[in-house]
C-alpha cells in the first residue's frame, strides 16, 4: 500500500503536474479570449475581464451590427464547396494509388507531395491575376478554386493511407463474384472508407473554414469569409477587444468542435504514413 | 471500346487495366495542373518582368533584374535574417514542447483522454483567430501577458511587447510555438505507440535506467517521425505568414519582416508582381535547397 501511494504521488509530480502546466499554456490563451468576450464593453477597460458579471452582449452586438451571419454563410458556402472539390477528385485518385501499379505511379504521388511543399506566396499572386481575367474575383468559385490547391493534394494523401487499409482481397472477391471495377470501388470499397472520407473532409472543411490569406486577397467586399471579416473588426471599428474576441470564439467554433469530434481518425490517417515511412 | 473482345489471354493486360488507373487519376492532376503548377510556372515567369499591376500594359521581359534588385535590397536581407532567426527559434521550440508534450501523454493517468484531445486545440483555431487573441494577450494596457509579469515582479512596468522592435519577433515565436506544437505532440504519440513494450521489459530487466532506456529504445524508436514531422513542420512554418502578417504587418518598421511576408506585402500594396514575384521564387528556392539538405542528411542518419 504505501508503496502505491508513493508512486501515486510520484505519478502526480513526474505527470499529472507537468501536463497541467502544458495544458494551461495550450488553453490558457483560448480561455483569455473566451473571458474578454463575455465581459461587458464598459467595463472591459476599467476592471479588465472577469466572469462576474458575465454577459452575451458582445455577442449579441457581433450579429445585430457586423453582419456576421452573413459572413458564416460565405465561410460555409466556400468550405463545403472544397470539400465538394477536394472528395471527389481525391477519391478515385486514391484508389488508384492504392490498388494499381503502373508506369509513373511514383513521379505522380510524390508531386502531390511535393504540391504541399510550395508557398502559397507562390500561388497567391498568379490566382489573383487569374481570378480577375476570368471575372472570379471576389465570388465564392475564386476561393473554392484556391483552397482547392491545398485540399487536393491534402486529401489524396490522406484517402490513399486511409484505402491501403482495406485488404484488397476485399474488392478482389467483389470481383470474382462479377463486380466490374467500378462496382466494387461504389459497393465496397466506398463504404469501407466511408469513416476515412468523412474525416478528410472535416478536415478540408476545417482548413478552408479557417484560411485567411486566399479571402483576404480573392475575396473580402461581397464575399468575406469570417476569418477576414474578424480582422477588419480591428480597421473598421477602434479596438474593441469584447467584440473581436467574441467574432474569435464564434469564428472558430465550427472548426474547433469538428475536429474534437473527429481528431482520433484525422490523427490517425495523418501520421500512419510518418510511422511506417 | 475493344477490350470486350479482346482475347482474355493471361499474359497480357487487357487495355482497360492499363487505362482504368491513368483515368480515375486524370481529374486530380489536371486540377492540380491547372491551378496550382499552371499558376506557379506564372509566377516564375513573372519574376522575370517588370509587371505593376496597375500598370497593365507594361509588361516588358527584364531578365534578372528582379533578382539583382532583391539582392541588393536591404530589406530582402533584413527579412532573410528574421526568416532564418524565426525558423531556426520556432522548429526546436516545438519539437521539444511536442516531444515533452508526447511522452507525458503517453504516461498511464486517468485524465490522460482529455489531455490528449485538448492539447491540440491551437491545431484547429484559425490563424487569424490565434493572432488577434496573441495581440489581445500582448496589448500593452490590458493585456494578460504584462498583467501576470507585473505582478510575478519579473518586469517594472507594462512593455509594448509588439511595438517594440526588440521583442516584437520573440513575441511572434512564442505564438508560433503555441500554434505548432501540438502538430509534434500528435506525431511523436503515434510513433512512441508504435514502438513494443517488450523492449522496455527487457532493458528494464537488464537494469537500464530511465534515461539509458530513453536513448537506447524511444529515441531510435520514434527517429523516423521525428525526421518527417521537422521536414513537414519546416514546410509549413515556413510557408505561414498569415499570423505574423495579422499582429503586426512586418512591423514595427521591418523588425517582423520575413522573406514571404516581403514578397505578399510588395505584391499587395504596392501591386509590385514582378518583384513580388522575384522574392517568392527566391525564397521557394532557399527551401527547396534547404528541404534536400536535410533530406540527404537524416536519410544517412536514420538507415
Amino acid at each position: 500500500m504505501a508503496l502505491g501511494k508513493r508512486s501515486t504521488l510520484r505519478r502526480i509530480l513526474t505527470v499529472d503536474l507537468p501536463m497541467l502546466a502544458i495544458l494551461s499554456f495550450t488553453l490558457g490563451p483560448y480561455l483569455w479570449m473566451l473571458i474578454t468576450s463575455i465581459s461587458p464593453e464598459s467595463t472591459l477597460f476599467t476592471e479588465g475581464p472577469s466572469i462576474w458579471n458575465a454577459t452575451i452582449e458582445n455577442y449579441t452586438r457581433l450579429f445585430a451590427t457586423v453582419g456576421f451571419a452573413g459572413n458564416m454563410l460565405d465561410s460555409l458556402i466556400v468550405a463545403l464547396g472544397t470539400v465538394a472539390v477536394g472528395l471527389s477528385l481525391s477519391v478515385t485518385a486514391a484508389y488508384a494509388f492504392s490498388r494499381f501499379n503502373f508506369r509513373g505511379k511514383r513521379i505522380l504521388m510524390v508531386q502531390f507531395l511535393l504540391i504541399n511543399m510550395f508557398p502559397l506566396v507562390l500561388l497567391i499572386l498568379p490566382l489573383f491575376i487569374l481570378m480577375r481575367v476570368l471575372g472570379l474575383l471576389d465570388t465564392h468559385l475564386a476561393l473554392i478554386i484556391a483552397n482547392s490547391t491545398v485540399a487536393i493534394p491534402f486529401s489524396v494523401w490522406m484517402m490513399v493511407s486511409y484505402m491501403n487499409g482495406i485488404p484488397r482481397s476485399l474488392d478482389e472477391a467483389a470481383m470474382t463474384d462479377g463486380c466490374t471495377r467500378m462496382q466494387a470501388l461504389r459497393r465496397v470499397i466506398l463504404p469501407l472508407c466511408l469513416p476515412g472520407i468523412i474525416a478528410t473532409g472535416i478536415y478540408i472543411f476545417i482548413t478552408s473554414w479557417n484560411e485567411y490569406l486566399y479571402a483576404l486577397t480573392l475575396g473580402g467586399r461581397n464575399v468575406r469569409t469570417i476569418t477576414v471579416a474578424v480582422q477588419t473588426l480591428i480597421g473598421e471599428y477602434e479596438v474593441q477587444w469584447g467584440l473581436l474576441t467574441s467574432g474569435g470564439i464564434v469564428g472558430a467554433l465550427p472548426a474547433t468542435i469538428l475536429f474534437l469530434l473527429v481528431q482520433k481518425r484525422l490523427i490517425s490517417g495523418l501520421t500512419q504514413g510518418a510511422v511506417k515511412g | 471500346m475493344t477490350q470486350a473482345d479482346a482475347p482474355d489471354t493471361p499474359h497480357r493486360r487487357p487495355l482497360s487495366r492499363i487505362v482504368l488507373p491513368y483515368a480515375m487519376l486524370s481529374p486530380a492532376v489536371l486540377v492540380t495542373l491547372a491551378i496550382v503548377f499552371f499558376p506557379m510556372v506564372q509566377t516564375v515567369w513573372m519574376s522575370l518582368h517588370d509587371y505593376v499591376l496597375f500598370r497593365p500594359n507594361d509588361f516588358n521581359f527584364v531578365g534578372l533584374k528582379n533578382f539583382r534588385a532583391a539582392l541588393n535590397d536591404e530589406v530582402f536581407w533584413i527579412s532573410l535574417r528574421h526568416t532564418i532567426i524565426w525558423m531556426a527559434a520556432t522548429i526546436p521550440a516545438q519539437l521539444l514542447l511536442g516531444l515533452v508534450t508526447a511522452l507525458l501523454l503517453n504516461q498511464q493517468f486517468p485524465w490522460r483522454p482529455v489531455a490528449r484531445a485538448l492539447v491540440i486545440i491551437p491545431w484547429a483555431l484559425p490563424s487569424v483567430v490565434i493572432a488577434l487573441m496573441w495581440v489581445w494577450i500582448y496589448d500593452s494596457n490590458y493585456g494578460i501577458a504584462n498583467e501576470l509579469l507585473l505582478r510575478v515582479g519579473l518586469i517594472q512596468r507594462a512593455i509594448p511587447w509588439l511595438a517594440n522592435p526588440d521583442t516584437a519577433l520573440a513575441a511572434i515565436i512564442l505564438t508560433l510555438t503555441w500554434q505548432g506544437f501540438p502538430f509534434f505532440a500528435v506525431m511523436i504519440l503515434a510513433g512512441l505507440q508504435s514502438i513494443p513494450g517488450s523492449y522496455y521489459e527487457a532493458a528494464s530487466i537488464d537494469g537500464a535506467s530511465a534515461w539509458r532506456q530513453f536513448w537506447h529504445i524511444t529515441l531510435p524508436g520514434i527517429s523516423g517521425v521525428i525526421v518527417t514531422a521537422v521536414l513537414l513542420r519546416t514546410i509549413w512554418v515556413a510557408n505561414s505568414f498569415d499570423v505574423i502578417f495579422v499582429m503586426t504587418g512586418g512591423g514595427p518598421g521591418y523588425a517582423t519582416h520575413t522573406l514571404p511576408l516581403y514578397a505578399f506585402i510588395k505584391a499587395r500594396t504596392n501591386l509590385d508582381f514582378g518583384y513580388g514575384s522575384a522574392i517568392a521564387t527566391l525564397f521557394t528556392l532557399m527551401l527547396m535547397v534547404i528541404v534536400l539538405l536535410y533530406l540527404r542528411r537524416t536519410a544517412k542518419a536514420v538507415q
